[in-house]
């Protein structure tokens, strides 16, 4: 039965693109898929096993798996899909952000079915990618997801969006290239007559036997998820693709498919490439500080609103990499966490970022402030993703954030401290941005514009929001699920 | 019933937030009776009238990892006076603030942000853990940012609401660090856990460094929280919140937080002695610069919120000399008086239309008689006035405490109090005698009675608060002894002090037009706050500009241009996106993926 559940979860925003480009009421059936992935992935997650055993599926539950092809004999192709602790709060996040994403859709913009069937097509690559167990697999949805998105930058995007669009292309693309090379390179270090792409077998041989190579695998793959996560210096794609990408397409491009990148490098590399790790782990660190610091610099001298977004989106994916350092079960769990937050707060701060350039016109902080006296609600909302980015106690950035910091705290205290930092630049540059749009003086720009309509204009904030307030208020409902696989992972890796 | 406490007023700030703001009225009565509600919880937890057992929530638990957060509540002396304490004095303010808010459009919201303050603050109250008092610590800076930026139309508030936040951040990572620190040392952030495992416990030498510097780290965040100097910076800012709120920040919240906290981990800062001198110092230090500053501002609000940093500095001085009894019982006091004094003061600004420059008031006493006597009685109780009022019982107790081992701290002490009263009496010729100084005044009339009884309340509890039959010091230390010897030298000392500073003041500004002493240094507050705004504000904002150009001329453009250069592959896409067919869209969609299946099943099969 649960299998069957899964495969749903995938299929319902592909059978509800087929349907929409069959000329069916677009804004319903988005948003019922949604509904449908949301729901069903909330009683997937009660389902899953509290200890789940490495023998039985490599410790994957609700596993469906099929050969696809059998071309090369050695070399077959799986569709595999199961879930477990790590990839469970994932999906999640796609499926909060994917209905929050359609529900934000401006309802009279141009080809707004061509629009609908796009972004239906990014949701299915980001729960396909998340939920494949086998790498090929999940490589091909990753490609459904991130096409789409360039597409829809280069038709529906504002600003510079061709140019964004293209760069956007050039950098993932190449990242891509360097990625498949990684790939590749470790299927080729596993022994010959184990080779798999499928992440039980691997699980399962690698228990056996350690990776060899390690170090040149683990940092083909740095750079190649390292691009698609926009890490130093492979960022100059991000912020101004999410700034010009129209609302939905930046929330789930920085909001979940980005998470690809981190997710893809726990899975190959907090498990199988701990030496690699070991032998990287001063540039890592230099990297991750540089990260934060720098792009928390670069963030504050923004001068308008949708690049500074886009920016502070980029440097807090920061601590992410902290909590990817530490290698410890803490420090994992605290990714758990802040992958959801961080995923839940981008997301909203891009919805409210694209309503204001909708209604005010402006993206300038010059030009903008007081939005607060016209438009309450937004503001209220703005707010919100603001203080839970800057990690605010209460919501579940802090609770991810806080978490990292323990797990890093021990192996790497100067890090941890000097990250520390990085909470006081993002404090400065939020502030600012609340500051310059919400506060003071109603701006010539501003004085026109309304807030959000009651009722159906506003369930996709709330919806965000509640995921922010739920999840620092209750870490537990993704530790608990997180903690049993990252405990096999971390024993596994260091012992 | 701790959880009724606590969770009641956040209860009421989401109603309000949600459904109820529509309705002022409402809504002002929501958030008052939640703390009329925590109040009578607390009395009833306090005084064992048929409290429920505690309960605890475990918020995260990696029990493999030594990482397990219980969140409970606290029930000793020290939670249950400070419950009392925030709950009592909050509910007066709360009162208060209706009357005077009455007719603001932000009523609501005013209310809602007002029991987010008191939740967040309950909350540190509480707390079992350094990691439910963090989150507390974060939400109370939070509440504290909304309510200084309450009006926010205003750029002076908006401004400082943006600098207070970030200066409690920079309390916060220290806190954090000392957090972090603790964990590390110990292995657990549970306050009765490490009570019970450093219970008289001895530091190896070797790690004394370590301890030393996560104590001082810890002290970060009362170092920001209480305003200390060179943290200072907010606390002038605050007066920009509506006056209710201030006094509630600085009586019973924001400002004392951080000496409850140092209370509540006092166990750890034993185990420092060094640093604790240190705290001591400092907070001593700020106590006079604040005295100092106090004694040059005009801004009624302003006095008021450096006379509450400098109190404030003084019980941080007492707990890093040893003494919590002394904190406690001064922080009690200073809860009652200075809460009074800001309520009178702002009867007095609505009674003047908002009018806060002591130089354009005057004569009060004649026109707002209640007002004017609450807040003499506020004045007495703060000057220390012996043996009747408040104030002078818990300051001896202070200087006593300072007494016999550290002179430095008493000395420094005995300057402070001379200076509050040289200050306090200052204010009151200004303000309050003499004749009226403005048209404003004329028109000024005594404020409404429901104004009237939250300061009828607290004038009494400033005067009786430090009798001795109340007995909130055999509260928090039942085998409290009090010095006797050293009390009566200290009390003579004292005296000569307050005769000193109130006849300085009453020679200096009696029958003055305007003030006959000026000390920029003092009324800037010793220019800290241009120092920063002309070293790390521009500092910062300078390398953010240059990293800003680098990283888009030169990470950006030359790897970009460098990039699309390769070939004509950007110029062809460009081109495709650029016509704008969707057929060439699909098309390149479909390409792209038979590009990747071609590249994976090609390069898997040669590379065999």
């Amino acid at each position: 039965m649960e299998p069957a559940l899964l495969l749903i979860i995938l299929f319902a925003p592909l059978i509800a693109a087929l349907a929409l480009a069959m000329s069916l009421p677009c804004r319903p059936l988005a948003v019922g898929s949604g509904l449908v992935q949301l729901t069903l992935t909330m009683v997937l997650m009660f389902q899953l096993p509290v200890s789940p055993s490495a023998v039985i599926d490599g410790g994957y539950s609700f596993v469906t798996s099929f050969p696809v092809s059998t071309l090369p004999s050695f070399f077959t192709i799986h569709f595999t899909v199961g879930l477990d602790g790590i990839n469970a709060p994932l999906l999640l996040l796609t499926s909060l952000v994917g209905l929050a994403a359609v529900g934000v859709v401006p309802q009279g913009m141009r080809r707004v079915r061509e629009f609908h069937v796009m972004l239906l097509l990014i949701i299915f690559g980001a729960t396909g990618a998340f939920i494949s167990l086998d790498l090929f697999l999940l490589y091909i949805f990753y490609g459904v997801g991130l096409i789409p998105a360039f597409l829809m930058i280069g038709i529906w995007g504002s600003r510079d969006h061709k140019l964004a669009a293209t760069q956007m292309l050039l950098y993932l693309t190449l990242g891509g290239l360097v990625l498949l090379a990684g790939l590749l390179a470790f299927y080729f270090s596993i022994p010959l007559e184990l080779r798999s792409l499928d992440l039980r077998e691997i699980q399962q041989v690698l228990a056996l036997s350690a990776i060899s190579n390690q170090s040149t695998i683990f940092i083909l793959l740095l750079v190649g998820f390292g691009t698609l996560v926009s890490l130093v210096p492979f960022h100059s794609w991000a912020p101004p693709g999410y700034a010009s990408a129209p609302a939905p397409v930046a929330m789930l491009y920085a909001g979940v498919l980005n998470k690809l990148g981190i997710y893809g490098l726990i899975r190959l590399g907090s498990s199988y490439l701990p030496d690699g790790i070991e032998q990287w782990s001063v540039l890592l660190q230099v990297v991750l500080l540089t990260h934060l610091l720098y792009i928390g610099w670069v963030t504050i001298a923004q001068r308008q609103l949708d690049l500074m977004i886009g920016y502070a989106s980029v440097m807090q994916i920061g601590y992410l990499w902290l909590g990817f350092l530490s290698l410890s079960t803490i420090g994992g769990a605290g990714m758990m966490l802040l992958m959801i937050g961080h995923g839940l707060s981008t997301a909203l701060l891009f919805a409210v970022t694209s309503e204001i350039r909708d209604r005010v016109g402006t993206m300038k902080f010059a030009d903008l402030g007081g939005l607060a006296r016209k438009a309450p609600r937004l503001s209220m909302f703005f707010i919100v993703g603001a203080l839970a980015s800057i990690g605010l106690p209460g919501l579940a950035n802090f609770a991810g954030e806080i978490l990292i910091f323990f797990g890093a705290w021990g192996n790497y205290p100067v890090t941890t401290g000097l990250c520390l930092l990085g909470l006081m630049i993002s404090a400065v540059f939020m502030l600012r941005a609340v500051q310059h749009v919400c506060y003071g003086e109603v701006s010539e720009a501003v004085e026109k514009t309304g807030d959000l309509a009651a009722g159906s204009a506003r369930w996709p904030y709330v919806l965000m929001m509640s995921g922010l307030v739920v999840f620092g208020f209750f870490p537990g409902l993704i530790i608990e699920m997180a903690k049993p696989v990252w405990s096999l992972m971390i024993a596994g890796a260091t012992g | 019933m701790n959880w009724i406490i606590l969770f009641t007023p956040l209860f009421a700030a989401v109603l309000i937030a949600l459904l109820v703001h529509p309705h002022p009225r409402l809504s002002a009565a929501l958030s008052i009776s939640a703390c009329l509600i925590s109040f009578l919880s607390s009395a009833m937890l306090v005084f064992d009238l048929g409290a429920l057992p505690l309960g605890s929530f475990t918020w995260i638990n990696l029990s493999g990892q030594n990482l397990i957060i219980e969140m409970g509540a606290m029930n000793d002396p020290l939670a249950q006076l400070m419950l009392l304490v925030v709950t009592g004095v909050g509910l007066c303010i709360h009162f208060f603030a209706y009357a005077d808010m009455k007719g603001d459009p932000g009523l609501s919201r005013f209310f809602a942000k007002l029991s987010l303050l008191m939740f967040s603050m309950l909350g540190i109250v509480l707390a079992n853990n350094f990691i439910m008092l963090f989150i507390c610590w974060g939400l109370l800076s939070a509440s504290c940012y909304f309510l200084i930026g309450f009006w926010f139309q205003h750029a002076n508030a908006v401004e400082a609401s943006k600098q207070a936040l970030v200066v409690h951040r920079v309390g916060d990572v220290g806190f954090l660090l000392g957090v972090l620190g603790v964990w590390w040392v110990f292995r657990s952030v549970d306050f009765t856990v490490l009570e019970t495992m450093l219970a008289g416990a001895q530091v190896a030498p070797a790690r004394q460094n370590l301890i030393n510097w996560m104590v001082f780290a810890l002290f970060m965040g009362c170092l920001a929280k209480s305003a200390m100097i060179p943290l200072h910076v907010w606390l002038t800012g605050a007066t920009e919140a509506p006056t209710p709120a201030s006094a509630l920040v600085c009586a019973a919240t924001v400002l004392v937080a951080g000496v409850y906290m140092l209370c509540r981990i006092f166990f750890i800062l034993e185990l420092a002695p060094d640093v604790m001198e240190i705290i001591a110092r400092v907070a001593m230090v700020s106590a006079l610069l604040a005295a100092l500053m106090a004694s040059q501002q005009n801004d009624i609000k302003k006095i008021l919120a450096c006379s509450a940093l400098s109190q404030v500095g003084s019980m941080v001085a007492a707990v890093g000399i040893g003494s919590v009894t002394a904190a406690m019982f001064h922080l009690t006091m200073h809860a009652f008086f200075n809460a009074l004094l800001f309520l009178s003061a702002g009867s007095v600004i609505r009674a003047l239309h908002q009018e806060r420059n002591i130089w354009n008031m005057g004569g009060l006493r004649a026109k707002m008689p209640v007002t004017s006597w609450a807040f003499f009685i506020g004045t007495a109780a703060l000057i220390g006035v012996p043996f009747v009022f408040s104030g002078f019982w818990s300051q001896q107790a202070v200087l006593v405490a300072a007494w016999t081992d550290h002179p430095g701290v008493f000395w420094i002490g005995l300057m402070t109090s001379g200076l509050t009263a040289y200050y306090m009496t200052r204010l009151l010729l200004v303000a309050f005698l003499g004749k009226e100084r403005s048209d404003v005044v004329a028109g000024a009339g005594e404020s409404s009675l429901l104004m009237q009884l939250p300061l009828m309340l607290l004038a009494l509890f400033s005067v009786i608060g430090g009798w001795k039959w109340i007995g909130v010091v055999h509260f928090i230390d039942p085998d409290f002894v009090p010095n006797h010897e050293a009390g009566v030298v200290v009390m003579g000392l004292s005296f000569v002090v307050l005769v000193i500073g109130t006849g300085g003041a009453l020679a200096l500004y009696r029958d003055v037009e305007q003030d006959p002493v000026s000390i920029p240094l003092f009324a800037r507050s010793f220019y800290v706050e241009e120092l920063y705004a002309a070293t790390i504000v521009r500092g910062q904002n300078a390398w953010a500009k240059t990293l800003e150009w680098f990283d888009q001329w030169v990470i950006g453009a030359v790897l970009v241009r460098g990039l699309s250069s390769l070939g004509t592959v950007g110029g062809e896409l460009l081109r495709l996106i650029q016509g704008g067919n969707l057929q060439a869209y699909v098309f390149l969609l479909v390409l792209g993926v038979l590009f990747v299946c071609y590249w994976v099943l090609f390069r898997a099969h040669g590379g065999v």
